[in-house]
């Protein structure tokens, strides 16, 4: 696969593992996207991880959670005020423009254009966040 | 050295620079100057100043994490001495970014954010250098993808073009680790 590189792999292998282990990611549109979306994911390595709070919050348990309700995540007031509750259509609005969205928020980031790109990402979110193997 | 030492002084106040210089890009606190309404631009432009330490507070964090990752690489017995050296290098670079970051944060009337007292990496799959190599790898690609997309929010120019700045570094410090692992150190045209 053109552009493969580690990280990616690392998460290729992980939704692999997650197949081996009996988890319901077979070979299919959706986790193509995610394939993809992880690649896209790397671009938020700097301050995220699925598993642990860094500069920003942990991305396991995303779905369905109310933005800024982390108990051990320091929050701007914008988003813990937001009532926000992330899914794929918060996330797509979010993604797509930080800081238009939530004004006040601490992820100064421009924002993902590209709305094919925001629909990869978060079927990865989607797929690492129902496997065992990347959000045990 | 500070941020705002990569231009004049003056362009602190980056809307009234955006007024001086386009009519076109008329800020709402320029086109609130426009009408004398000094009040109004006044809060717009501590806003703006808000939104602007945000960024350089979140892009400190991150820079913090850095320089602590390049400490546990270094401590990890895994490097040979040319790679450590270059490590070393690189986390004296990202301790400079944070340092810079710290002293405009603090120039913004913003208190910066301090390093946590412990970081937590991902250490068990750190198992040889190529290993260390690529995880800092995956972090400085990604701090490449922040100073990229926080350049456009900042509402003052001299500091997206002192992010820019460091972004440069940090595409580097890519670049080089990519290439310590026989990976096509520029693989790409354009970063995201």
């Amino acid at each position: 696969m053109p552009g493969l590189n580690w990280l990616a792999a690392s998460i290729l292998a992980g939704l692999a593992a997650a197949v081996a282990s009996g988890e319901a990611l077979t070979r299919s549109p959706a986790v193509d996207d995610a394939a993809r979306g992880g690649e896209i994911y790397e671009r938020c390595a700097a301050c995220h991880s699925l598993d642990r709070n860094r500069t920003g919050p942990k991305h396991c348990g995303l779905l369905g959670r109310r933005a800024g309700s982390l108990p051990d995540f320091e929050y701007s007031p914008a988003m813990r005020a937001s009532g926000i509750v992330w899914s794929e259509p918060t996330l797509d609005r979010f993604l797509a423009a930080p800081t238009a969205v939530v004004p006040g928020t601490y992820m100064g980031y421009a924002g993902i254009d590209d709305a094919r790109e925001r629909t990869d990402l978060i079927a990865y979110l989607k797929a690492a966040n129902s496997s065992r193997a990347l959000c045990p | 050295m500070s941020f705002f030492a990569f231009s004049d002084a003056r362009l602190v106040m980056p809307d009234r620079r955006l007024f001086l210089g386009s009519a076109a890009l008329l800020s709402g606190a320029a086109v609130a100057l426009l009408a004398g309404r000094d009040a109004l631009a006044a809060e717009s432009r501590g806003a703006t100043e808000a939104n602007d330490t945000n960024i350089l507070n979140t892009a400190l964090g991150a820079e913090h994490e850095a320089v602590a990752a390049y400490q546990v690489a270094a401590e990890s017995g895994l490097l040979e001495k040319p790679v450590l050296a270059l490590a070393t290098q690189f986390q004296g670079h990202h301790r400079e970014h944070a340092e810079l970051l710290a002293k405009t944060v603090a120039q913004l009337g913003g208190k910066p954010a301090a390093a946590k007292a412990r970081y937590t990496f991902p250490t068990e799959k750190l198992k040889t250098q190529a290993d260390v190599l690529r995880f800092a790898a995956q972090l400085e690609k990604g701090a490449v993808s922040a100073y990229l997309n926080a350049v456009p929010v900042f509402g003052s120019r001299d500091l997206a073009k002192a992010a820019a700045s460091i972004l440069g570094d940090e595409a580097m410090h890519w670049a080089v680790l990519r290439h310590a692992v026989g990976e096509n150190p520029v693989p790409v045209a354009f970063v995201s």
